[in-house]
């Protein structure tokens, strides 16, 4: 008795669909609900951000970069303003770096979130969804409180930040930390230890390290494939150096190692991680100006430089090529959810159609950064 | 008040046999097509409110009369239907036609015909069969016929996928289901609904209510098996792989719009209330009180069987938005290789049970 062979059916998921995360076409072929493979098509939100930055000037590049990663503007702005400072030389004030890493932590957690409450919705579980929406609220209240904006925030600039820190924003970070932490336990309770979601996530999708590393995924994806790789801790930026935090990596904690859970599960240790800088970072935020080292005029000289940061979805490059004048010749944003979904073809052959949403959403792709 | 009540009052006026069956016919049947109406308005009101307060929100929460739903939102399913009544509707180009419009009058034809067994309480049913458990079984499945053909006629790939998994998934569970509502049919030794709630009149050793669920431990654990299953079939999470709307967008209602698609929903409602229905009269004492001796009579029968049949509901719903979803195959495998080996032992069971005890 061999197996009955059907025809291929393509299916089209997306560019409209409930779960594609943003509009993503994925050619799926079928035989049944088996998988066998899949084409992803991007490029529907394309919005020439690299070509745009070869006509602006620098910190006008800043709001581009907010739009790339809309889930984590903060650490978009990172990103692109670290490369700049290294490019220009310039030494920027204690209090900034600071606030550069609260605020970077606090837009990890909210991506994080809703990284997970998505993901649970994926699977099905919509509630958890709106618990962990909900949680984020607060972390979007503190961003508006300090800078006016609730997703794209043009907060860091190049050599510091656009508004100091409200007076009272210690207490309020602190307010919420200490509501949020407990919350941690809750989200555990009714999705992570679920049976059905570890049923549906456990063994689905591993990847092993060395396709991980092939493909040059990296983040929590990488992580959860048990590669110890954090741009945080191995090429330390900004001021990580100075905090004590750990680098989760995934355990195969019901499953294979490098499965679906092991990346969600990546995901809620490294929210409790940033938990642990934003506590200790709180406790001492030097006092000073934040507006002390903005350049006059942002020329750097004549070079290119190369600086990768820790964003929620991994190591987020860019390369700035600088002619001399204050136009950037070229600026190269390496993302991250690019290179997880690149992986998506060899991880998910074999599995059905619903373990493909599953693996798709654990790998938490922002299309804004894909396409850019 | 059932038909052949209504027909034999007939009988006793005068003599018009086919005049008086097609009167009693829409008499009973009126008040049918408004309970399912209404259990749908009050079931997604409550729907929005239960799953509202279970995700810390409101729900909808409208403060008077006009464009606001109403106080507490009450008037929010009203508007729904309002919509859905006023809405476009739409037949894809490419679809078959005949089949596309075809397919909601028969899923609701199924759940409107099961609702016509359901023994609201010890006078009010609309047909009392000598084999109602039997009947409702049956009809259970007309419903998936009109799945099938909505999927197939939309001519969509979703839709499709939806139907086939509904498909798959309805026909396995109706065997554990089958064979869990056999229990209480061994025990009381008949199919009739009415004396099945009747056989479960008394009190177990004084205190307890000599509902079936609490004669014996293998008619406790066929209870749970029949309601797993009977959620299964009303296709509600976590077994709603079949209009999984992560992943399949709708199933296989992808396509339908407007009132043809109110007409699934209410049959989705009804059905919970049949299935909702025959676990409460199988095991739950129907119409039964839970105090034995007291408020048994009249009207109180008929609250006593909407409270438990709510409490079930509410249990369902429960379930909606707390659970994930399971994978198709992880659906099969529940089925086939624990529920109904599990049935089958209860089956078993029961029978050395009565032998012994009976």
């Amino acid at each position: 008795m061999g197996v009955v062979k059907g025809d291929q059916m393509v299916l089209n998921i997306g560019p409209q669909h409930p779960s594609t995360h943003g509009v993503l076409r994925l050619e799926v072929m079928t035989d049944g609900e088996i998988v066998s493979q899949i084409r992803p098509h991007l490029g529907y939100l394309h919005r020439c951000f690299e070509k745009h930055s070869e006509n602006v000037t620098y910190e006008q590049v800043i709001p581009f970069t907010d739009r790339c990663d809309y889930l984590a503007s903060m650490n978009s702005n990172f990103g692109y303003v670290v490369a700049m400072e290294e490019l220009m030389e310039i030494k920027i004030p204690e209090r900034v770096e600071y606030i550069r890493v609260i605020m970077g932590e606090l837009n990890r957690i909210a991506s994080h979130l809703l990284a997970l409450g998505v993901y649970g919705l994926d699977i099905g579980a919509f509630t958890p969804f709106l618990y962990m929406l909900r949680d984020r609220e607060r972390i979007l209240d503190i961003f508006e409180y300090t800078c006016g904006a609730r997703l794209l925030y043009n907060y860091m600039w190049v050599g510091g930040v656009s508004h100091d820190l409200p007076k009272d924003f210690e207490t309020i970070c602190t307010d919420f930390l200490d509501y949020f932490e407990p919350q941690i336990k809750e989200y555990n309770n009714l999705l992570s230890y679920n049976k059905i979601f570890v049923e549906r996530t456990a063994d689905v999708g591993v990847i092993p390290a060395d396709v991980a590393v092939s493909y040059g995924v990296t983040g929590p994806n990488l992580r959860a494939s048990g590669v110890k790789w954090d741009v945080r801790k191995d090429e330390p930026y900004s001021i990580y150096e100075k905090f004590d935090f750990d680098v989760p990596t995934g355990t195969g904690e019901f499953g294979t190692l490098g499965d679906s859970y092991d990346r969600y599960w990546v995901r809620m240790l490294e929210i409790q991680e940033s938990v642990k800088i934003l506590r200790q970072a709180l406790k001492d935020v030097p006092s000073g100006d934040v507006h002390q080292a903005l350049p006059k005029k942002i020329r750097p000289p004549k070079g290119s430089i190369y600086r990768r940061t820790e964003s929620p979805r991994g190591d987020l490059g860019y390369y700035i090529v600088s002619d001399g004048s204050p136009i950037p010749s070229r600026v190269k944003m390496r993302s991250p959810a690019f290179t997880a979904l690149s992986c998506l073809d060899e991880v998910s052959r074999g599995w059905m159609i619903s373990d493909v949403i599953a693996i798709l959403g654990s790998l938490d792709i922002v299309l804004g950064e894909i396409d850019r | 008040m059932t038909v052949d009540t209504l027909i034999n009052w007939f009988a006793t006026i005068g003599d018009f046999p086919v005049l008086a069956f097609i009167l009693a016919v829409i008499i009973s049947g009126i008040p049918l097509f408004l309970i399912m109406a209404l259990n749908a308005m009050v079931a997604v009101y409550v729907e929005r409110k239960v799953s509202a307060f279970m995700m810390d929100r409101v729900g909808p929460m409208g403060q008077g009369p006009g464009l606001h739903a109403g106080k507490w939102g009450l008037l929010q399913t009203a508007a729904d239907a309002i919509k859905l009544l006023v809405k476009e509707d739409t037949v894809p180009e490419s679809s078959d036609k005949f089949l596309f419009k075809m397919a909601p009058y028969i899923i609701f034809i199924g759940a409107f015909l099961g609702l016509a067994a359901v023994p609201f309480s010890s006078s009010l049913q609309v047909a009392d069969f000598n084999v109602g458990v039997f009947y409702i079984i049956a009809v259970g499945s007309i419903g998936i016929i009109g799945i099938v053909m909505a999927g197939w006629a939309s001519n969509n790939k979703w839709s499709l996928y939806g139907a086939m998994r509904s498909a798959a998934q309805i026909i396995s569970y109706e065997i554990p289901a089958g064979l869990s509502i056999i229990v209480p049919i061994m025990m009381a030794g008949t199919l009739n609904l009415q004396e099945l709630i009747v056989f479960q009149s008394g009190t177990i050793w004084g205190i307890l209510p000599n509902w079936i669920i609490f004669n014996n431990p293998f008619s406790f654990i066929a209870f749970f098996t029949f309601f797993i299953s009977a959620v299964a079939e009303t296709n509600r999470t976590p077994f709603d792989i079949p209009e999984a709307e992560s992943e399949l967008v709708a199933g296989w209602m992808t396509e339908y719009s407007g009132f043809r698609w109110a007409v699934f929903f209410l049959s989705e409602y009804a059905n919970m209330l049949v299935v909702s229905g025959l676990a409460v009269a199988g095991f739950l004492g129907g119409w039964q009180s839970p105090i034995p001796g007291l408020f048994n009579t009249g009207l109180w029968g008929l609250f006593w069987f909407m409270g438990k049949l709510g409490f079930l509901i509410f249990v369902m719903m429960w379930f909606r938005w707390t659970f994930p979803r399971l994978r198709v195959d992880q659906l099969m495998h529940v089925c086939w290789k624990v529920l109904i080996p599990i049935t089958m032992f209860n089956i078993f069971g029961v029978g050395i049970w009565k032998l012994i005890f009976g």
